[in-house]
C-alpha cells in the first residue's frame, strides 16, 4: 500500500537559507582538513579482495605439471569467444608427465575480447584456469593483447592443489584402482 | 633608498604611471594564475583527493627537497597549462561571426583590467602624517567608475555567445546577460548605504573608495558613538554586505550562479566555441573580476588595509615606528590588503563546493524577488537611521 511521506514545513532557519549555507560551509571546511580518500595509483596499489576476477590465467599443479587437459569446455562456454585452444598429446617419453592425460598444444586468450566474466574458471573440471589478481592489462598492438600459453602459465604460476590428480592416477595405475 | 626615491621623482609622470601600471599587472596576473592552481588544489582537498601533483620538468627532480615539494604542490601543472594555452592550435570555427568572435575575449579583459586602476590597494603616511592611498588613480568617483566599467564586462559574454552562432553559446550568452543585469541593480543599491554613512549632510560629498576605508579607520574611544567609526562596514551594514556578497557571486559568474557556463546543461555556455588562449582570456578575466570584486568588497565592508577593527593602519604604523618609512608601511598595507583578498577568494572556493547550483528560474527569483526588495528596504532603513543618527555622531 502506498503511503504518504509527510513533508515538514521548512523551519525559519531553513527558509532564511543562510544558516544552512553556513552549516554546509562548516562541513566543507571539515573535509578540507580530512584525510584523502583516494590512492595515488601507480605508487600505491589497492589491496585485491579475495575472489577478485582479474586476468584469466592457467595454473600448474605443485609438481610443475600443467593441469589443463584441453577439454575445451572453457572455449565453448566463453561468451565473447576469447579463448582458442588447440588440443595436443603429451609425449610418452617424459617420465614425470607419465600420467598426465592430455595437454593443450596452444592456448590463446584474446584479452581484447575477454569480458572477465569468470565462466571459464567456473566451468573448468580440472581447476586449471583461474581469474587471478592482475587487473591492469596493457599493450601497444592487438597481437600484444593476446595471451598465449607461455604467458598464461607465467601469469598463473602455481596454486595450492587439493586433488593431485596426476599423482592419484599414478598410484591407481601402480596399485590397482582403489575406487 | 633615497637615491631610488629621487630617481623615481625625476621621472616623467607618464613614465611613472606606466611603471606603476605594469607593476600592478605584474602582481595581478601571477596571483590570478596562482588562484587557478589554488582553486584546483583546494577543490581537491575539499573532495578528499590530493589534486595535481605529477607534472615536473625531468631536470627539476634533481633539485633536492624543493623539486619534489613543488611537484607535490602542482606548480608545474600551472606552467604547463599556461604554456599549453599559448602553444596549442587556435581554432576559428567556420560558422562564427569572425569580428565579434575575436573581439569578445578582448572585451572581457578590458573592463577586468581597467577597474584595477581605481581600486586603492594600500596606503602610507606622508611627511605631514596624512594617510595617502596607494593606487593607480585615486578617483573621487571611485565606486561609480568601478560599477560603470565592470558592468561593460557583460558585453563580452553576450557578444561571445551571440557571435558563436550555435545554440549552447547563444543560450549561455542570453543567460549571462539576464543574470548580470538583474544582479547589477541589487549590487548598486546595496552600496548606497555605505556612502550615505560616510557622507555627512552639508559636508563635501564623495564616492571615493579611499574615503570609505578612512571612515572605517577610527580608534577605540570607549563605549560611545565615536567608536563606531572604528568598526568595519560588515558590522554596521550587515544586510548591505550580504546583498553585495551574493550579487558579487552572481556578477563574477561563480558557483552557485554559474548559469552562463553551466557545463551540465550548456556544454561550456558562452565559451563553448573558444579554444586555446582566447578561452584563456575569458578565464583570466573571470579571475581578475573575482579579485577586483573581492577587493571592492574588502574596501567597502572589511576595512580595506586596516588590520583589525579599531586598529587602523596609522595606529599600527605608530606602534611599529613605521610612520616615517612610507615604503615599508605601503608594503605592509598591501600585504594586509592582499591577505584579505586571498582569504576572500578562499571563501569563493568554499562556497563553490558547498552550495549546489541554482536553477535558472531560481536565480531570477532570488535576484528580483528577494535581493532587490531587500536592498531597497535596506537603503530606506539606513537612510532613516542615518538621518536620525548623524547629528549625534
Amino acid at each position: 500500500m502506498p503511503y504518504v511521506v509527510e513533508r515538514k514545513p521548512l523551519t525559519l532557519s531553513e527558509r532564511l537559507y543562510f544558516p544552512q549555507i553556513l552549516a554546509g560551509m562548516r562541513v566543507t571546511l571539515r573535509h578540507l582538513f580530512a584525510k584523502n580518500v583516494t590512492m595515488e595509483y601507480p605508487e600505491q596499489r589497492p589491496a585485491i579482495p579475495a575472489g577478485y576476477r582479474g586476468v584469466p590465467t592457467l595454473v600448474m599443479d605443485p609438481n610443475g605439471r600443467e593441469k589443463c587437459v584441453s577439454c575445451q569446455l572453457c572455449e565453448f562456454v566463453c561468451p565473447p569467444k576469447a579463448i582458442r585452444i588447440t588440443p595436443g598429446e603429451i609425449p610418452a617419453d617424459q617420465p614425470d608427465h607419465a600420467h598426465v592425460e592430455k595437454g593443450p598444444k596452444t592456448f590463446d586468450i584474446d584479452m581484447l575480447r575477454c569480458i572477465y566474466c569468470g565462466l571459464c574458471q567456473e566451468v573448468c573440471p580440472e581447476e586449471a584456469i583461474f581469474l587471478q589478481n592482475q587487473y591492469s592489462m596493457t599493450g601497444y598492438t592487438r597481437a600484444e593483447m593476446v595471451n598465449d600459453k607461455a604467458k598464461l602459465y607465467e601469469l598463473g604460476g602455481t596454486l595450492p592443489d587439493a586433488h593431485f590428480k596426476w599423482d592419484k592416477k599414478k598410484t591407481a595405475a601402480e596399485h590397482g584402482n582403489a575406487h | 633608498m633615497n637615491a631610488v626615491v629621487n630617481l623615481w621623482e625625476g621621472l616623467h609622470p607618464l613614465v611613472q604611471m606606466l611603471i606603476k601600471g605594469l607593476c600592478v599587472i605584474g602582481v595581478l596576473f601571477p596571483i590570478g594564475g596562482a588562484c587557478s592552481l589554488v582553486e584546483r588544489k583546494v577543490s581537491a582537498a575539499m573532495q578528499g583527493r590530493p589534486g595535481p601533483n605529477r607534472a615536473m620538468p625531468f631536470w627539476f627532480a634533481w633539485v633536492p627537497i624543493l623539486g619534489p615539494a613543488l611537484q607535490r604542490l602542482g606548480v608545474f601543472h600551472l606552467m604547463a597549462d599556461g604554456l599549453k594555452m599559448f602553444l596549442k592550435e587556435d581554432p576559428l570555427p567556420g560558422h562564427v561571426n569572425k569580428v565579434y568572435f575575436l573581439l569578445a575575449p578582448v572585451l572581457g579583459m578590458i573592463p577586468a583590467l581597467t577597474t584595477v586602476t581605481v581600486v586603492p590597494f594600500g596606503a602610507y603616511l606622508d611627511a605631514a602624517g596624512h594617510l595617502v592611498p596607494l593606487g593607480l588613480a585615486n578617483l573621487d568617483v571611485g565606486i561609480l567608475a568601478v560599477f560603470a566599467v565592470s558592468s561593460l564586462g557583460v558585453y563580452s559574454l553576450i557578444i561571445a555567445g551571440w557571435s558563436s552562432n550555435s545554440k549552447y553559446p547563444f543560450l549561455g550568452g542570453v543567460r549571462a546577460s539576464a543574470q548580470l543585469i538583474s544582479y547589477e541593480l541589487s549590487m548598486t543599491l546595496s552600496v548606497l548605504p555605505v556612502f550615505l554613512w560616510i557622507n555627512a549632510p552639508g559636508g563635501e560629498g564623495t564616492l571615493s573608495l579611499f574615503k570609505v576605508v578612512q571612515a572605517q579607520s577610527g580608534s577605540w574611544h570607549g563605549f560611545n558613538l565615536a567608536s563606531a567609526h572604528g568598526l568595519w562596514g560588515i558590522i554596521y551594514l550587515p544586510v548591505s554586505a550580504l546583498v553585495f556578497l551574493v550579487a558579487l557571486f552572481a556578477e563574477t559568474n561563480r558557483l552557485p550562479f554559474d548559469m552562463a557556463e553551466g557545463e551540465a546543461d550548456l556544454v561550456g555556455g558562452f565559451h563553448t566555441e573558444y579554444g586555446s588562449m582566447k578561452w584563456g582570456l575569458f578565464f583570466v578575466a573571470e579571475y581578475s573580476n573575482m579579485m577586483i570584486g573581492s577587493g571592492v568588497f574588502i574596501l567597502l565592508f572589511l576595512g580595506g588595509w586596516n588590520p583589525l577593527p579599531w586598529v587602523p593602519l596609522a595606529d599600527l604604523a605608530h606602534w611599529l615606528h613605521l610612520g616615517h618609512q612610507p615604503i615599508l608601511l605601503g608594503a605592509l598595507s598591501i600585504v594586509i590588503f592582499l591577505g584579505k583578498v586571498l582569504a576572500f577568494i578562499f571563501l569563493f572556493m568554499l562556497v563553490r563546493w558547498t552550495v549546489p547550483r541554482f536553477r535558472y528560474d531560481q536565480v531570477m527569483k532570488l535576484g528580483w524577488q528577494k535581493l532587490l526588495p531587500l536592498a531597497i528596504g535596506n537603503l530606506l532603513f539606513y537612510a532613516l537611521l542615518i538621518a536620525w543618527l548623524q547629528p549625534k555622531l
